[in-house]
């Protein structure tokens, strides 16, 4: 018994116990989500960025694709300023995220994130704060061009633009967990940007939000295929059109694509979670 | 390891790739007092605060904190350890009360108690007038204030600072050092401070000075100035080598050359100064003679004066 008691103590492993309760965790989620709110409507220029650029976009090449460019084919009843609208949504929401995760970098250098990282809280807390904040701003600016759709004279379902709102919450989910993996370990905005141009504009560009998959050269189809965000688009393309989906052509089914994105959200989420869990540091 | 102390390193080493940034320091910090880790920029103090932050893994060696081991209980250390970084770790875009209320939901402090809280920092650090102001707006000075206000909010027992008279002036200097003073005073908390200020090593009650990731000396300011035998003497000179070779020769001292000047630690520097002057007037273009200072030490030690050093 006395030799028992002896061994007990000599082998207790002191463990890094996350003592924190669920209030204290969800204060400090919904603390650095409200910050990203504030920053943001403090920060004028971020609404052009993510806002008013996509827009551009939609209108130049919107307008003067769809003169020469049917996406669906002669018969569809969708001009080229309407196939690109659903993509439109999808780039604010990306801009959206890349904006908002990218102030990790310099933020890590000489700014708040310093104390965040030294808080007794844990790393999911850091990251669901961020994605929080940035999926609100994302969705609410989502949601404003909604409201342009009826003025552009585009016939959308109602049920299924409501329904859209929650798509576009997975969505903003999905993107901000995948732009904060990635800026998590870099240690310069410089090739956060060059991420930026070589990896996220063709993850959209190769969504089906620009041009549809059909006729293209197989190796870019696979790519397509293989794009979670391509499943994103379809999803939010179904919604759009809920009550009329032959004229959307042939795109991957509501079901699997809204399994897809649920998947791609919940993924990017754990990894944001598994890198910060792995290394709080500061540069 | 001694289980008391407040912070305790054994042999802590760390390497960024190449480079021996730690190598093999000791120290122990008694709960209340008031440390100082001193040495020139890249003598490996940023990386020892980074490790007492909890931001290090992989590091070689033990460290503790109020008892918690830096390597496997961090989340104890967090909630009983305040960190002030060199670069002001505030929102500028938020107001000073903003940045204090995200703080305390950090440590999990909520509503009235939160206000409370803040209000109270606020007063005690002189700052109630800016709690509406963008900390963007705010003086270096005034951000320090801000981050120590920050720092009563989640009331820690240990506080760590790295270099936080950087970008101050000597107003804010003054200022930071007081309320500091007062902050161990009246909370019993546990300072440590890493700077390269000779003034700032002065005021604390133990100090370590780091050299290329060693410790090279240790002890109160007053007990590492007194290892030094009463005065220093430095002597200026057109061929230094050679009139150290002759005040060997004529006068028994042993001169150490640093820098291009000649020093002498003597007892009675005043009775050396008279007689290298009457010796050796031609040969010499200044003398001073002076009470040994921290730099004084750290010349001993390392041979080589403290800001050459990198």
């Amino acid at each position: 018994m006395q030799a028992e008691q002896t061994t007990t103590q000599a082998v207790e492993v002191t463990v890094d116990r996350d003592t924190t309760t669920a209030t204290a965790r969800w204060s400090a989620v919904f603390a650095l989500a409200k910050r990203e709110l504030v920053r943001f409507v403090r920060q004028r220029n971020r609404v052009f960025g993510a806002l008013v650029q996509p827009l551009i976009f939609w209108g130049l090449f919107g307008v003067g694709l769809s003169a020469s460019f049917q996406p669906l084919g002669a018969d569809s009843p969708l001009a080229y300023v309407e196939y690109f609208f659903p993509g439109t949504v999808v780039l604010i929401v990306l801009f959206t995220a890349i904006f908002a995760t990218i102030s990790i970098i310099e933020d890590r250098n000489e700014g708040l994130l310093q104390s965040v990282l030294v808080a007794p809280i844990p790393a999911s807390s850091i990251v669901y704060g961020k994605l929080l904040g940035t999926t609100v701003l994302a969705v609410g600016q989502g949601a404003l061009i909604f409201v342009l759709a009826p003025l552009a004279g585009f016939e959308l379902s109602l049920i299924g633009t409501f329904a859209a709102f929650f798509l576009l919450i997975v969505i903003a989910f999905a993107l901000s967990g995948l732009g904060f993996a990635i800026a998590w370990r870099m240690d310069s905005t410089q090739g956060f940007h060059a991420i930026m141009m070589a990896f996220l504009m063709p993850m959209w560009f190769l969504s089906g939000a620009f041009f549809p998959p059909d006729g293209m050269p197989t190796p870019m189809r696979i790519l397509m295929q293989i794009n979670p965000l391509t499943y994103a688009l379809a999803a939010l393309r179904q919604l759009l059109y809920l009550d009329r989906p032959e004229v959307l052509g042939d795109i991957p089914g509501l079901g699997l694509s809204l399994v897809v994105t649920l998947l791609f959200a919940a993924s990017m989420t754990w990894l944001a979670t598994a890198v910060t869990a792995r290394s709080r540091y500061v540069s | 390891m001694n289980p008391n102390a407040a912070v305790t390193s054994e042999n802590l080493a760390f390497s960024y790739q190449e480079r021996r940034a730690l190598d093999g320091v000791s120290f122990s910090v008694s709960p209340g007092s008031f440390f100082g880790v001193l040495g020139p920029n890249g003598g490996g103090k940023t990386t020892l605060f980074r490790i007492l932050a909890t931001l290090v893994s992989g590091f070689e060696g033990r460290a503790q904190i109020l008892g918690h081991d830096l390597a496997s209980e961090r989340h104890a250390i967090r909630e009983n350890l305040g960190v002030v970084f060199q670069a002001p770790s505030v929102d500028p875009k938020l107001t000073v009360l903003e940045n204090l209320h995200l703080h305390g939901h950090l440590y999990g402090r909520t509503g009235n108690d939160l206000r409370d809280a803040s209000t109270r920092a606020l007063e005690r650090l002189g700052i109630a007038d800016r709690a509406g102001q963008l900390v963007e707006k705010l003086s270096g000075g005034l951000k320090r204030r801000v981050e120590l206000a920050k720092c009563l909010l989640s009331q820690p027992r240990v506080l760590i600072l790295d270099e936080p008279s950087t970008g101050l002036d000597p107003g804010g200097r003054r200022d930071l050092w007081e309320h500091l003073d007062s902050l161990r005073a009246e909370e019993g908390v546990t300072v440590l401070v890493t700077t390269h200020l000779m003034e700032e090593a002065e005021r604390c009650d133990d100090l370590i000075i780091l050299d290329e990731g060693r410790v090279v000396a240790a002890g109160s300011p007053v007990t590492l100035r007194s290892a030094i035998g009463g005065d220093v003497v430095t002597i200026r000179s057109p061929e230094p080598e050679t009139l150290a070779t002759r005040i060997t020769d004529e006068l028994g001292e042993s001169p150490v050359l640093v820098d291009g000047s000649l020093r002498i630690e003597q007892p009675n520097g005043h009775v050396l100064v008279k007689r290298l002057m009457e010796t050796f007037q031609d040969k010499i273009d200044g003398i001073s003679l002076a009470k040994p200072t921290l730099e004084d030490v750290f010349i001993r030690e390392t041979g080589h004066r403290f800001w050459n050093a990198s």
